[in-house]
């Protein structure tokens, strides 16, 4: 089976590059095995938000500069980054995914426990705030709904009570949730999101929460709702009195996996191909070219293409794969940033940067992969299978995503 | 130092990320249903101390495979359900649940009298007892038995079938059999205009009905029967039937453990078979000019499994005058036999709600499914008929034609 592009791993960062792609002209086809990282998300996306020191950043585009050669970014080049941070908005908007914040300046989202992270854009449910710790309102009604253990309110309204909020916290109960609570561990963010997506549900929950609210200026819910269908989150946000704000929790993260859904059907509808819950294996080189590669269901059907990109992402997804011995990249066996010696792997206190965070694919400037020394002609590497930054540390790894799809399918598409 | 320890069923990997329950269609609408996460690998753990926490509520499980496909780590999640229920589940199967897995036995019962039993099976009165009686939830309409079945039909063509110049083996499955023969009628023409001669099995059903209702010793030997036939002969086995060659391929070694090495990747369904001999240049089609049709896609969980629907999409693709729409994929509701029991009759229909509006909406010539209890769930909720895409093929090919060029003049 021929395509033009064949790309391996359906997270972000393949299905951006897919669409793009695709949208295009390119027939494309994305290998996936399983769901990715997008159904972790906190409902916003890194750019950059530290250098690897730990300074803070406020403006990417200034400080590309103090980078080191290996981020992915250098590779990319200041130019081409500016020129294709603009771009970002838009197609995100035209896959039915409207993104908040500033393109080329850095945002705070208020996290699970109320302190104010570091984005750069976020999914449409959350909110954005332009400083990290200071109130979003005076006095704030926390409402969950009952049962619901992914959502830590104390947590929430102890931090939000450091920036001078006073918080108070309501649980609803619904008849719509008897249903789910009856067994407690299906009480979860995407069950919830799927019984107020249909019906009458919100309507009840808009109801109860204005019945809470006396002095309050803001209520808080969680992030759990528009699961098929943003169109309930702006409906809740009209009907609650006063200003509502979003907040992430526990996985599986609904605004994740609804952007996730929305960028597979774009993909789809552009007329590309998905091959979910594939593995791609048995690669064929020749020299410096990838051949084809094998599917454990396509068993001896083969697929081509003229260009192969990896999106297989990083440890989570198994796009890198440790032993006790080794890590390695277990498809193409390409070569890594991670040292031998196990030992510097990673730091004993938890929240200390890891190192094995920064392991991936090495490339050259143009993002091919090296397998033995020598690139791939006909192969890219993007995401997070990427080495050479700490993503975790530095806050830019739904940027690396983004950013190195969109480079490389430029790439492809001007060759 | 050990690579990897792990056991037989990998539940070790799971992260506990919860993907899987997003993603099941049964947690969404029954509250009884403990989940994938909960009943897989959550459950395995405290089930291997003690198999008092073995539970019950398993029998839900539908063995969709849509978590496993969803699961980043790889747990073979079904599995490990279904291996519970049959190593610990207490429950003995009803005489309800042993006559809808007796799908062969049924039918060779049935057939004689058919239009007897169709005719009472069809009555509200029939219905009624068999709720009451049996758990046979009485809005179901019984797919009909035909009076002659396929075999009887092919034995008039088998001495034609040596002439062509390739052969096959054909596993018809028990509802081309019983129930549709006229899916087999069409492969075999297909494959004889490919210039692909077919000979049939010494086939028993493949089991599938017996292991969703926990009758594990007569699936065995079912297993067991079928691999030894296959070994018999060289042939690709070919079939029309996606859930009966999902069964054969991996439920064998992985929940009946019967090995089935020798077999597996001989076994395969006929868009995958042809669509492989069109990717290696070994046939031609030719279609009719004259074909029209508005036709939606519906892609059987199991198909989803096997990752093989875009063989089909690729061979309808290719017919022109298909107007061709893939349906967003979700289940039926149906699996098998488990939409038949009173039990599960609400949620079968809740599952598959989603579907059933799409295709009303988009009111098609015809719906088009590898498997015929999707077929029978969705002709009963929307009315649209569901055609298996080997008759599609039948339809659109000009079979003539392709007979000419694919094997000359001298098989006819
Ligand atoms: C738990 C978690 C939470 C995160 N949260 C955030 C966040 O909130 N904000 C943020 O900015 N960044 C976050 N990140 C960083 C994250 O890495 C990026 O945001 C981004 O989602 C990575 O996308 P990706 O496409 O590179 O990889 P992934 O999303 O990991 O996707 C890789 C895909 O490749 C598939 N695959 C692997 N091998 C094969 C193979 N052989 N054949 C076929 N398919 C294969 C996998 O199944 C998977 O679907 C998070 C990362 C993790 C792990
Ligand atoms: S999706 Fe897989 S890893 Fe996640 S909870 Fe389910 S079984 Fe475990
Ligand atoms: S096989 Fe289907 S019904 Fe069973 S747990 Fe998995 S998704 Fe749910």
């Amino acid at each position: 089976m021929r395509y033009d592009t064949l790309i391996i791993g359906g997270g972000l960062s393949g299905l951006v590059c897919g669409l793009q792609l695709q949208q295009a002209g390119r027939k494309t086809a994305i290998v996936s095995a399983g769901q990715n990282a997008m159904h972790f998300s906190s409902g916003a996306f890194g750019l950059l938000s530290r250098l690897e020191d730990g300074t803070p950043v406020d403006e990417p585009l200034t400080v590309l500069d103090k980078l080191g050669p290996d981020h992915p970014y250098t590779k990319i080049g200041p130019e081409k980054m500016a020129a294709l941070l603009h771009t970002v908005k838009p197609f995100f908007a035209q896959a039915g995914i409207p993104l908040a914040g500033e393109e080329s300046r850095n945002s705070f989202l208020i996290t699970p426990t109320g302190n104010g992270k570091r984005v750069w854009l976020a999914l449409d449910d959350m909110t954005l705030l332009p400083d990290g710790d200071s109130a979003f309102g005076s006095k704030a009604l926390i409402v969950n709904l009952k049962g619901y253990l992914d959502f830590n309110t104390s947590f929430l309204a102890e931090g939000l009570e450091r920036r001078g909020m006073k918080c108070r916290i309501e649980a609803v109960e619904l008849p719509e949730m008897n249903r789910l609570r009856s067994n407690p561990t299906e009480m979860r963010s995407v069950n919830i999101a799927r019984v107020m997506d249909g019906g009458e549900a919100w309507k009840h929950l808009v109801a109860a929460v204005n019945r809470l609210i006396t002095d309050e200026d803001t209520v808080i819910l969680p992030a759990v709702f528009g699961f098929a269908d943003g169109a309930v989150i702006q409906a809740i946000r009209e009907g609650i009195r006063v200003r509502t704000v979003f907040i992430g929790t526990m996985p599986p993260s609904v605004p994740g996996i609804r952007s996730q859904m929305r960028l597979k059907k774009a993909f789809e509808l552009a007329g590309g191909t998905m091959l979910l819950g594939d593995q791609a294996t048995a690669p064929v080189f020749r020299g410096s070219r990838l051949e084809s590669l094998g599917t454990v269901n396509l068993g001896e059907v083969r697929l081509e293409a003229d260009h192969y990109v990896m999106a297989t992402g990083s440890f989570f997804s198994k796009g890198l794969w440790a032993t006790p011995q080794r890590v390695e990249e277990p498809l193409l066996g390409l070569d890594l940033y991670a040292p031998e010696d196990r030992n510097r792997w990673y730091a004993t206190d938890f929240f200390a940067p890891q190192e094995y965070i920064a392991f991936g694919a090495r490339t050259d400037a143009g993002f091919h992969p090296l397998r033995g020394g020598q690139a791939l002609e006909n192969v890219y590497a993007i995401g997070s299978l990427l080495g050479g930054c700490n993503a975790v540390q530095m806050g830019c790894g739904a940027g690396i995503a983004i950013l190195t799809a969109l480079a490389v399918a430029d790439r492809i598409i001007n060759e | 130092m050990q690579e990897q320890n792990l056991s037989k069923n990998n539940f070790e990997q799971c992260i506990k990320c919860t993907i899987c329950t997003a993603y099941c269609p049964v947690v969404q609408v029954n509250p009884l249903y403990p989940g994938p996460k909960q009943a897989g690998p959550d459950g395995e753990r405290f089930r291997l101390r003690d198999p008092f926490f073995y539970d019950e509520n398993l029998k839900y499980c539908m063995n969709c495979k849509r978590c496993e496909n969803a699961c980043p780590s790889g747990v073979r999640i079904a599995d490990i359900i279904h291996t519970a229920r049959m190593k610990y589940s207490h429950h003995t199967p009803s005489l309800r649940d042993r006559i809808l897995a007796g799908t062969d036995f049924m039918g060779k019962v049935a057939r004689p009298v058919a239009p007897l039993v169709n005719a009472i099976v069809g009555t509200k009165a029939a219905k009624a007892g068999m709720d009451a009686f049996l758990g046979v939830d009485k809005h179901r309409t019984f797919p009909k038995y035909r009076f002659k079945g396929f075999e009887s039909w092919f034995r008039h063509k088998a001495p034609d079938q040596n002439r062509f110049p390739r052969q096959v083996a054909f596993f018809h499955g028990c509802s081309t059999e019983y129930q549709h023969p006229e899916v087999g009628k069409a492969f075999v023409r297909v494959m004889n205009a490919l210039g692909y001669g077919v000979q049939l099995l010494d086939e028993e059903c493949c089991g599938v009905a017996m292991i969703s209702n926990g009758l594990w010793k007569q699936a065995r030997a079912h297993a067991r029967h079928n691999v030894q036939a296959f070994e018999k002969t060289d042939l690709p086995i070919v079939t029309t039937a996606s859930t009966c060659t999902f069964t054969m391929r991996d439920e064998y070694p992985e929940i009946l453990g019967v090995d089935n090495k020798s077999v597996r990747d001989r076994i395969v369904l006929a868009e995958k078979f042809i669509f492989s001999l069109l990717d290696r240049g070994e046939v031609r089609l030719v279609f009719r000019k004259d074909f029209k049709a508005r036709v939606a896609y519906h892609i059987p969980c199991h198909m989803e499994k096997l990752g093989w629907s875009i063989f089909t999409r690729e061979l309808l693709g290719r017919i022109p005058g298909l107007d061709l729409t893939v349906l967003d994929s979700g289940c039926c509701g149906m699996a098998g036999t488990y939409g038949f029991k009173k039990e599960n009759y609400a949620y079968s229909q809740e599952i598959g709600r989603p579907l059933m509006e799409r295709i009303r909406l988009l009111d098609p010539d015809y719906v088009t499914s590898e498997c015929d209890t999707c077929k029978w769930q969705i002709e009963m909720s929307t009315g649209v008929s569901v055609r298996n895409p080997i008759l599609i093929l039948a339809d659109a090919l000009d079979l003539d034609a392709c007979r000419k060029i694919n094997c000359g003049t001298e098989a006819e």
